[in-house]
């Protein structure tokens, strides 16, 4: 599959899932996702890895609608600010399923693509300026060699005593300069980039060729296709059904 | 095309946001296929001259005057005919795989898809790079780094290949194997090569010519390898540059006879970066005043790991790091009310000091100097470090002054850190940490990549600081140095 393509879907889905607030549509989406799953060649154990976050983010999304959601029918629990109801409950599974359904789609795509094939399609396909993707694209090797730089300004702080200290103020105060230090070091390793970059012809007044081609090919034009049908019958179907419970939506 | 002609007439610039800093012009013409050894003292403008020869100096950045030309023409107009590998392994790193990051010039000068491939896998080859084209380049040493560079370069095809104090990152083993590159590039390829490097005795028995420029950018001398070795011996050694002989051990006198008092203990100590494997070590060391201990080995072994350990800014993966009481205490250490367990262990633990308590006692030089300036004048970064060391009001000011000249930065102390040259950041970066007077002295690879000089120079500082009864402990993997030291603690095998 094409970068974009993955990239086309993903956005769909989101869409179509933003637009809707009915649990049957945001679970019957996850389970098309899920029945989907196991043909973009993922692992589960690779899906754990990067897609826990998700899951802890739709767990706290649906605790916090459950308990302080706009309350509506039935009351089974009251406690304060607290208050569970019918309608609460059912908004809590919708969102649940909501953030899970629009997330997936994120993870498989965060995983799969690599950030080269992306690059090569934005140029290629959709010709985006040249400078501003492989420039991006090449930034993007820095950040690794920035965390480390972290690492070590905060080494060297706490060597010349100007460590995290008991006072939370001063250390607030020193993380803040530490930032600033990480900051002129990101600029003068960026520059000494763009100088590596020119002197490998970056920007040489040639029309630039593509070692690795981006093809965009039936297949890709298929699954956009496709998605994009589902997503806007979705929003059909949720502006027929609404929000499947009375009062809410 | 083959190899390209370089010619230089009374060529200078001037940096437009710094026009007290420029070079004056110079003169020489340089003919295909040559092999040219730039040497000159630093702020001579090697880098200024190389990268105008790459034809990357843009032009609203200065002022040219005179003429330079690659076969003839403005290097500006002659992209891609001059390849340009940089000092720093890290920082010209293009892309994520092995194979795009050499495709990447080839891409960029428009070569057609099919020979873009052919052109990178013979340039891998010829810098005797063997991994597969998707391999990480993330994952590569700094001296695999700088090949990967000079077959990004080679795939270009250029006449003229430029290079910029490639080695001076590298141990000797990798700085070997840059070397050995570029003369097989040489070989294979009609190419013309201009080489700036302070590691003169790498490459002069490959080099046919010696252009030497001056301080202000001038051609000081314009002769060839064996004249510039046996007539101007003298006049190399003036501007730093290091020679086959140059005699470096004289000034530094070994430490005293008697064993001294020990300041710190390693026990079955083993050492690990946070969320990286161990190394796998079972050091037991004890480290005493005015003793130099260098700790040795290839790049990549766990040096400045095993260092930074050892100075309190990791902690021990397995085994202990103690102080001495002696050390605790000498800098008017307290006993504060501990529990018995930190009684027993913790309390002469350095890595669990904190941070005031540990800079004025153990005094650490980072590999980078950029990394460990604090403050926005050279004179407030010597300030820290007597601040720390108690001494206030009118004596801290004598001493600054003291300190200032005998650092040579008297007339840059209210300069910005990050504005002096790279031989006045590293006398800084030690003069600063020195000023806290601790009684344990850290440096990591402080002679990295530095010119005779500045060598000298820093080791001096490091030198005083032991007589002064500093316990010092470097992480080196420069032979010069680990001569010197009292003992050698060998990492990774070998000798």
């Amino acid at each position: 599959m094409n970068p974009l393509a993955k990239f086309l879907t993903a956005l769909v889905v989101a869409i179509a899932l933003l637009a809707s607030l009915n649990p049957f549509i945001a679970g019957g989406l996850l389970l098309v996702e899920l029945v989907a799953l196991p043909f973009v060649g993922l692992s589960p154990r690779k899906i754990a890895r990067v897609g826990w976050p998700i899951a802890v983010a739709a767990l706290l999304a649906t605790l916090t609608t459950a308990l302080y959601g706009r309350p509506f029918g039935h009351t089974y629990w009251a406690w304060g600010p607290i208050l569970i109801t019918e309608g609460s409950l059912i908004l809590a599974v919708t969102i649940g399923l909501r953030v899970l359904a629009i997330g997936l789609p994120g993870v498989v795509l965060f995983a799969t693509v690599d950030a080269v094939d992306l690059a090569d399609a934005l140029a290629q396909l959709w010709r985006l300026p040249q400078r501003f993707v492989y420039g991006a694209l090449a930034a993007m090797r820095l950040i690794d060699v920035l965390a480390e730089d972290w690492q070590t300004l905060s080494l060297a702080r706490r060597a010349r005593g100007l460590g995290a200290g008991r006072l939370p103020l001063a250390t607030l105060g020193r993380r803040f300069a530490q930032v600033f230090a990480l900051f002129v070091l990101a600029l003068r390793r960026g520059s000494t980039l763009a100088l590596a970059m020119d002197a490998r012809g970056f920007g040489a007044p040639v029309q630039r060729t593509y070692a690795r081609p981006s093809l965009w090919r039936p297949r890709d034009s298929v699954l956009v296709t496709v998605m994009s049908l589902v997503a806007g019958g979705v929003i059909v179907l949720s502006v027929i059904w609404g929000s499947g419970v009375d009062g809410i939506g | 095309m083959g190899a390209s002609s370089v010619v230089a007439d009374g060529w200078g610039w001037r940096f437009g946001a710094n026009p007290s800093r420029g070079i004056v012009g110079g003169s020489f013409t340089i003919k295909p296929g040559e092999r040219v050894l730039l040497l000159g003292p630093s702020g001579s403008g090697k880098s200024t001259l190389l990268r105008a020869l790459a034809g990357v100096l843009a032009g609203d950045e200065g002022q040219q005057s005179g003429r330079l030309t690659v076969d003839g023409v403005s290097p500006s107009h002659a992209r891609g005919r001059a390849g340009l590998v940089l000092q720093d392994p890290q920082a010209q790193v293009v892309a994520a795989r092995v194979g795009d990051d050499v495709a990447f010039g080839c891409e960029n000068l428009g070569i057609e898809r099919s020979e873009i491939w052919e052109r990178v896998s013979r340039a891998l080859a010829a810098v005797n790079l063997i991994h597969d084209l998707n391999h990480s380049t993330a994952h590569l040493s700094g001296g695999e780094k700088q090949r990967l560079a000079i077959a990004g370069a080679l795939a270009m095809r250029p006449g003229l290949l430029l290079m910029d104090e490639p080695t001076a990152n590298l141990d000797s083993v990798g700085a070997t194997s840059v070397r050995d590159a570029v003369l097989a590039a040489h070989e294979q390829d009609d190419i013309t090569l201009i080489v700036v490097d302070h590691n003169v005795d790498l490459w002069v028995p490959y080099m046919q010519r010696v252009i030497v420029l001056g301080k202000d950018g001038d051609v000081v001398l314009d002769t060839s390898v064996e004249r510039a070795l046996s007539d101007h011996i003298e006049q190399l050694t003036e501007l730093g540059v290091w020679l086959p002989a140059s005699p470096v051990l004289e000034p530094f006198a070994g430490g005293s006879a008697m064993p001294d008092a020990p300041v710190m203990f390693a026990t079955q100590l083993d050492v690990a970066r946070p969320h990286s494997s161990r190394l796998g070590l079972d050091l037991t060391e004890t480290f005493r005043e005015s003793e130099l201990s260098a700790i040795v080995g290839a790049n990549g072994v766990g040096k400045t790991t095993l260092a930074l350990t050892l100075a309190g800014l990791f902690a021990p993966a397995s085994g202990h790091v103690r102080a001495s009481e002696d050390l605790w205490f000498s800098s008017g250490g307290r006993i504060r009310p501990l529990t018995r367990r930190q009684r027993s262990v913790e309390w002469l633990s350095p890595h669990r000091w904190s941070s005031r308590d540990l800079a004025r006692r153990i005094g650490t030089v980072f590999q980078s100097p950029e990394h460990q300036f604090v403050r926005a004048t050279v004179r407030e970064e010597i300030a820290l470090g007597l601040t720390l060391a108690g001494v206030r009001g009118r004596a801290a000011e004598q001493r600054s002054d003291e300190l200032l000249a005998r650092l040579h930065l008297e007339n840059h102390a209210d300069a910005h850190p990050f504005a002096l040259s790279g031989g006045q950041q590293r006398r800084l970066a030690v003069g600063a940490t020195i000023a806290a007077q601790p009684k344990v002295l850290v440096v990591d690879e402080p002679t990295f990549g530095q010119d005779a000089h500045t060598w000298r120079e820093v080791i001096g500082l490091v030198f005083e600081a032991r007589s002064g009864g500093c316990a010092v402990i470097a992480a080196t993997h420069d032979q010069r140095l680990s001569e010197l030291a009292d003992r050698r603690i060998q990492l990774g095998g070998g000798a």
